[in-house]
């Protein structure tokens, strides 16, 4: 494998540094032109849907395994290299997120605006949408890295930004008192900081631990050192490094029993902050897994398997059965993305095809639907002032197009046919069912509890009498609809016509199974298409 | 042609899209447009029915692959369409029942003012339903499965603001899903066993599949058939599913959806011939089915809830029927077709007495409604004999050839079988005469209508004023015409497949066998005749000759726990929804204070550390220094020490 | 003379040196204290370079007093800032420091 390096424009790089040219000059708005500077954020952050776009059409599925690769030197004396690549799963996540920050940014248009009280010199506005971009520059970079200690960095290094989405911007819709509220917003982001700090430092150990084994950091490297057998690790070795690496990444997934900063963390911050944190930065984790723990650790991921196909079971059900005992709005999708996040890691180590395919569109249309979702939710509760499911009821009646989209993002959640997610849900069924068919039966005991908690959730909002509370509640604005209906559009497209994601993706799978020198079970009776 | 097939899902998909985006510019045409779109469907199926007549019996079907669905590594799902006998029955009667129901739907809708959403859901409705039968694999087989699920969830909530109509709905989704899961199971077993899950290379391989395999497949195919048929025991969402408007209850809940049961197993005929331990377990549900629903349908005085047991116990036949295999298959789908036919004019007559009884449902309030519906007492009357089995008319010969299957299945297990059919063919003639009796005959027992407040109703004709009495009045037009026209069916649709060769023409895609039943065939219709007779006479002692009491007596055990659906529902009560509230806050306590927990204690752990640690930082230079010549000390200690080792 | 003696000396005066850091209250005793400190480790060091015969240890005792003598620069001149704002060279008064 001889790719192209550094050849002509630097996509990979413009694209991460566009939003984060972006950041800067969003912050720097004079503190009056706040709407100037949510223009600006939008802006930049459609061109930044623009470049991944483009980088997603010149992605050639047939090419290299890593494609538009560039690489410099950056630490000599350590062989860290600022070296970048995408194979498809990479443009498939690359494309979630610029898909859905200029989303996240329409919803939050309101969102950090000044209350009445306050002056004039309101700088938090720039500061939001400044972070906003900024988190969309790191997670992208982070696809797009190649280098094991270029991403550790970013990989920490985002927690920073996000950290004050969480603990400065708070919902404004909580029950208690104002104090009450910022306690619980910086228990939340703490909480956030804390769990993901302490799964960076064990990482941290284990890059160290790859550096001194490997001498190097180059995946690419590694990965085909250890492939083709030039680089021996100690089973015990591999095995640890696999586990610090994996203990990260569990945590930022998150998997059982690793999640609870999820629904604090989702539930204290605006929607879509929230979306920003389950869809975007989650995914993360998932991506890393799938292409650090099984590129550099393909024996220790086999070991381990057993046990966390076990801790992805235990996620997608008990997520879902706390899901059902929520009583915040919130909350409740951040339970129903461990379950889906359960899923995914469940995809991942099953280890065929169907599985990680499905996992890597699974992160795609997770993002997608629990966005359209947690916005809808979100645009709820900015009406109501409240997160509470107990203070809604009948608003059908009275906002039958917010109700309308909810119940469309519900349905997404639940893995509706026609619907993106039911693609990627059912590939992860059978993905794992032709490996583990107790784990797969198990597994999909989760659309009956997914479909139970979003219609128990829609139910409980929506429907009934309508509440003399919710009375006035108007239905969705332009501003609004904007962001819903393209996101639903794309629910509906990719449920149809998933190819143009798959074509993508598949030759992608197909080089991470052959890392970890898995095949895919073979169907019992073979040529049965011969027989046709 | 092949290319039509496509066209037949387009125009309702179509009509849906229009009518549910459109908003309220299309609130005063697109009622027309909706029954306009099922009704082009309607011809493009009688277009595809003529061609296909044109062709000899083993050409018959049309494909159509329109792109590749969901292509992974050896996994691939094809947007592909299969047009075969099988599915052209069920395209004309969901093509036919659907429009003649839009058409009924606009007189009874007419005054909801969102009648443009029910005819966009009526639409989506018949949109996924002709996906489910034209699908030519599983995958997308359960496409339209979960797409009429959505249908059905939508219609059934349709009045939204009711919480009953909103638990209804909700419970039947939940129920179906449980079926679902059986289907994802059955085609992930398909998957790993064959490697695809196309019809054609399935049925093709099935003969090489181990049988335990095969009778797994076929047990899960029929969990997935018990939730959207409503068998035991999945059925309970079927009666509380009545909370829709009356024409979803004849098209989805009656006519057509909840059939999908019996087309999923008669479709995957080549697996479950295969594996008679799953098709013993057919019949047996399907037995346990019909008598259930017949038994609880003699109890309810709801005339919608007495013909939703009505509906159970039918459909209990014709899954019994398809468990028989090659003998029982085409009886099945026969039944299935004359059921679409009576049960839903049924149901229409239904909506017409309801709509001009205030919506009132008790049928305990209504009689001698004939002389004041007299195209409705005639119709429901039609519908009425049908499916009591009179001789001559279409349930006649459905049944009897049904029960004369379920006698040939030979041994022990045909001879109760067939004495399983010939007493829910009695107990159907008692309930249905019931119903009929209670609603048409005797006295009036008319009540003015409940208070508003204390029956939220709103059905479209609840516009009437509280505490007015009722007047019976014959139903528009558009209600009347398709009543009519069902009625027609209800009477004729038996006699037409019996002598126009209904089993010739599904034959070649189901197969057929002549049963050898120990019981001549004249004998099995006179003892059909006979239990209806009986059925009948026993009905009318008790409801025709005595008066009918306005407040139900308390009535036996067995009514008592027939009217609360025999119990399944406080069983479902008490185990699903309380054990499992119990279980999810339980799990919500051990996750905020289990898993949480032993996080917040460390976090209070270190904290509670370093408050002590804190502590020695009390400013004295002279604590520092001595705590500098401590620490020397312990190093040049422990450095000594390490020396002297 | 057996040179072991200067050692036993100076661990004489560290100790006093010590002892004194830990318990006198006035900053100029403890200053002076530390001194003696100093210069029991210089004392060391001279004895050191004349027992192993080398010129290593006086080289550092002199760094020590240029050390030293800047240390008291600066010390002094704490202490007599703390003076001037306390009036008091007790080394309690100056507990600021404290969390």
């Amino acid at each position: 494998m001889s790719p192209v390096v550094n050849a002509g424009f630097p996509l990979l790089t413009a694209t991460a540094l566009l939003p984060a040219a972006g950041a800067v000059l969003t912050a720097a708005v004079p503190a009056a032109r706040r709407t100037a500077a949510k223009w600006l954020a939008l802006l930049v952050s459609l061109a930044t849907l623009v470049l991944a776009a483009v980088v997603f059409a010149g992605f050639e599925p047939g090419g290299d395994r890593y494609q538009f690769v560039e690489s410099y030197s950056w630490i000599k004396d350590f062989g860290v290299r600022y070296e970048l690549g995408v194979d498809g799963i990479g443009v498939a996540l690359i494309a979630l997120t610029a898909l859905l920050i200029p989303f996240v940014i329409l919803a939050g248009w309101h969102d950090a605006d000044p209350l009445e009280t306050s002056s004039k010199r309101w700088r938090p506005t720039q500061g939001f949408f400044a972070l906003i971009l900024m988190v969309e520059a790191m997670v992208i970079l982070s696809f797009e890295a190649t280098d094991v200690f270029l991403f550790y960095i970013l990989f920490e290094a985002m927690l920073i930004p996000m950290y004050f989405l969480i603990g400065g911007f708070g919902d404004r819709a909580h029950s208690g008192s104002d104090e009450n509220a910022a306690a619980q917003r910086s228990y939340a982001a703490v909480k956030f900081l804390l769990y993901n700090l302490v799964g960076g430092l064990i990482m941290l150990a284990a890059v160290i631990g790859l550096y001194v084994v490997a001498g190097n950091f180059s995946l690419t490297e590694i990965a085909e050192a250890r492939a083709n057998g030039s680089l021996e690790m100690a089973t015990s070795t591999e095995r640890w490094l696999f586990l610090g690496f994996f203990f990260a990444f569990a945590v930022k997934a998150p998997l059982w029993p690793l999640h609870t900063w999820l629904p604090n963390a989702m539930g204290e911050a605006t929607a879509p902050v929230a979306v920003l944190i389950t869809a975007v930065v989650d995914k993360v984790g998932t991506f890393a897994m799938l292409r650090f723990c099984l590129g550099l650790f393909p024996e220790a991921s086999k070991w381990a398997t057993p046990a966390i196909v076990v801790l992805a079971l235990i996620s997608i059900v008990y997520g879902a059965l706390v899901a059902v005992g929520q009583r915040d709005i919130k909350r409740l999708v951040a339970y129903a993305s461990i379950s889906h996040f359960g899923f995914i890691i469940l995809g991942i180590f099953a280890m065929t095809s169907q599985g990680q395919s499905g996992a890597t569109l699974y992160m795609v249309n997770h993002g997608i639907s629990t966005a359209a979702l947690m916005l809808v939710a979100g645009f709820l509760i900015s009406r109501r002032g409240s997160r509470l499911i107990a203070d809604y009821g009948g608003v059908q009646k009275v906002a039958p197009v917010l109700a309308g989209t909810f119940l469309i993002g519900g349905l997404a959640t639940l893995s509706l046919p026609g619907l993106a997610p039911f693609v990627s849900e059912f590939l992860v069924l059978v993905g794992t069912f032709a490996r583990y068919p107790v784990a797969g039966i198990v597994a999909t005991t989760g659309i009956v509890l997914a479909a139970l908690y979003t219609l128990v959730l829609y139910q409980r909002t929506m429907t009934g009498p309508v509440k003399e509370e919710v009375r006035a509640l108007p239905d969705l604005r332009a501003r609004e609809l904007a962001v819903v209906v393209p996101l639903i559009a794309v629910l509906i497209f990719l449920g149809v016509f998933p190819k143009p994601l798959t074509d993508v993706v598949n030759p992608a799978v197909r080089h991470t199974l052959s890392d970890v020198r898995q095949k895919d079970p073979q169907p019992q009776i073979q040529n049965v298409e011969a027989a046709k | 042609m092949d290319n039509l097939i496509a066209l037949l899902i387009a125009a309702p998909l179509l009509g849906a899209l229009v009518l549910l985006l459109g908003g309220r510019r299309l609130d005063k045409s697109g009622h027309w447009l909706g029954t306009l779109l099922a009704a082009v469907s309607f011809v493009i199926g009688l277009v595809l029915f003529a061609d296909m007549l044109g062709k000899s019996a083993d050409d018959r079907a049309l494909h159509q692959t329109l792109y590749t669905w969901i292509p992974v590594e050896g996994f691939q799902a094809d947007m592909a369409f299969r047009l075969d006998q099988l599915s052209m029955t069920f395209v004309l009667l969901i093509t036919g029942v659907g429009t003649l129901i839009h058409v009924y739907s606009i007189g009874y809708m007419e005054h909801d003012e969102r009648r443009r959403r029910f005819f966009g859901y009526l639409n989506l409705f018949v949109a996924a339903m002709l996906l489910l039968v034209l699908a030519d694999n599983y995958l997308l087989l359960y496409f339209g499965w979960e797409g009429v699920g959505l249908a059905s969830y939508l219609l059934i909530g349709f009045w939204q603001h009711k919480p009953t109509a909103a638990t209804a709905a909700k419970k039947a989704f939940l129920v179906n899903r449980v079926g679902d899961m059986g289907l994802s199971i059955a085609i992930m077993l398909m998957f790993t066993t064959f490697g695809t899950f196309a019809f054609g290379p399935v049925f093709e391989a099935s003969g090489q599949a181990s049988e335990g395999k095969l009778t797994a497949i076929g047990l899960m195919l029929l969990l997935a058939a018990c939730g959207k048929s409503a068998q035991v025991p999945l059925q309970s969402w079927l009666g509380d599913a009545m909370e829709g408007p009356t024409p979803v209850s004849a098209l989805i809940h009656a006519a057509t959806m909840v059939t999908a049961g019996v087309y999923l197993i008669v479709r995957s005929a080549d697996i479950f011939d295969a594996a008679p331990d799953a098709q013993l377990v057919v019949t047996v549900v399907g037995a346990v089915t019909l008598l259930f629903g017949a038994i609880v349908g003699c109890a309810k005085d709801d005339i919608k809830k007495a013909l939703a047991g009505s509906t159970m116990s039918q459909i209990g036949y014709m899954i019994l029927a398809a468990g028989l295999g090659p003998i029982g298959y085409v009886f099945a789908i026969m039944h299935l077709v004359t059921h679409g036919f009576f049960k839903a004019g049924l149901f229409l007559g239904a909506g017409s007495v309801m709509h001009g009884m205030n919506d009132e449902v008790d049928m305990r309030k209504y009689g001698g409604l004939r002389k004041y519906m007299p195209v409705t007492f005639v119709t429901f009357g039609l519908g009425y004999l049908a499916i009591i089995g009179f001789p001559g008319l279409s349930g006649f010969f459905s049944k009897d050839k049904i029960i004369e299957a379920a006698f040939a299945k030979g041994g022990t297990e045909g001879w109760i079988l067939g004495a399983v059919t010939l007493l829910g063919a009695a107990i159907t003639a008692y309930y249905m005469t019931r119903v009929m009796l209670m609603t048409f005959f005797g006295e009036k027992r008319w009540q003015p209508a409940p208070d508003a407040d204390q029956a939220p109703s709103a059905e479209p004709a609840a516009e009437h004023a509280a505490g007015a009495m009722p007047h019976p009045h014959e139903s528009p037009k558009s209600m009347v015409i398709p009543m009519i026209l069902l009625a027609v069916g209800s009477v004729a649709a038996g006699a037409v497949f019996e002598f126009a060769g209904f089993v010739e023409w599904l034959e070649p895609v189901t197969g057929f066998e002549h049963g050898h039943s120990p019981v001549s065939a004249a004998a099995v219709t006179a003892a059909t005749v006979a239990v209806m007779v009986i059925g009948v006479g026993l009905a009318y002692l008790q409801y025709g000759r005595r008066p009918v009491p306005v407040v139900a007596p308390r009535g036996s055990l067995l009514t008592r726990a027939a009217r609360r659906d025999l119990l399944q529902d406080d069983f479902n009560h008490a185990v699903f929804v309380t054990g499992g509230t119990h279980l999810t806050r339980s799990l919500v306590y051990v996750d905020h204070s289990l898993v949480d927990g032993v996080v917040n204690g460390t976090a209070a752990a270190v904290g509670g550390l370093s408050g002590r640690l804190r502590k020695l930082q009390n400013g004295y230079a002279r604590t520092y220094a001595v705590s500098m010549f401590g620490g020397t000390a312990v190093l040049i200690a422990a450095t000594l020490l390490m020396r002297a080792v | 003379m057996n040179p072991v003696n200067y050692l036993y000396l100076a661990a004489l005066l560290f100790t006093i040196g010590a002892a004194g850091v830990l318990i006198r209250r006035n900053a100029i005793v403890v200053f002076m204290c530390v001194e003696l400190m100093l210069n029991a480790c210089n004392l060391a060091f001279v004895t050191f370079s004349r027992m192993h015969g080398n010129l290593d240890g006086q080289i550092i005792a002199f760094f020590t007093m240029v050390v030293a003598a800047a240390e008291v620069v600066v010390g002094l001149a704490i202490i007599v800032s703390v003076f001037r704002a306390r009036h008091s060279a007790s080394v309690d008064d100056a507990s600021l420091m404290k969390l």
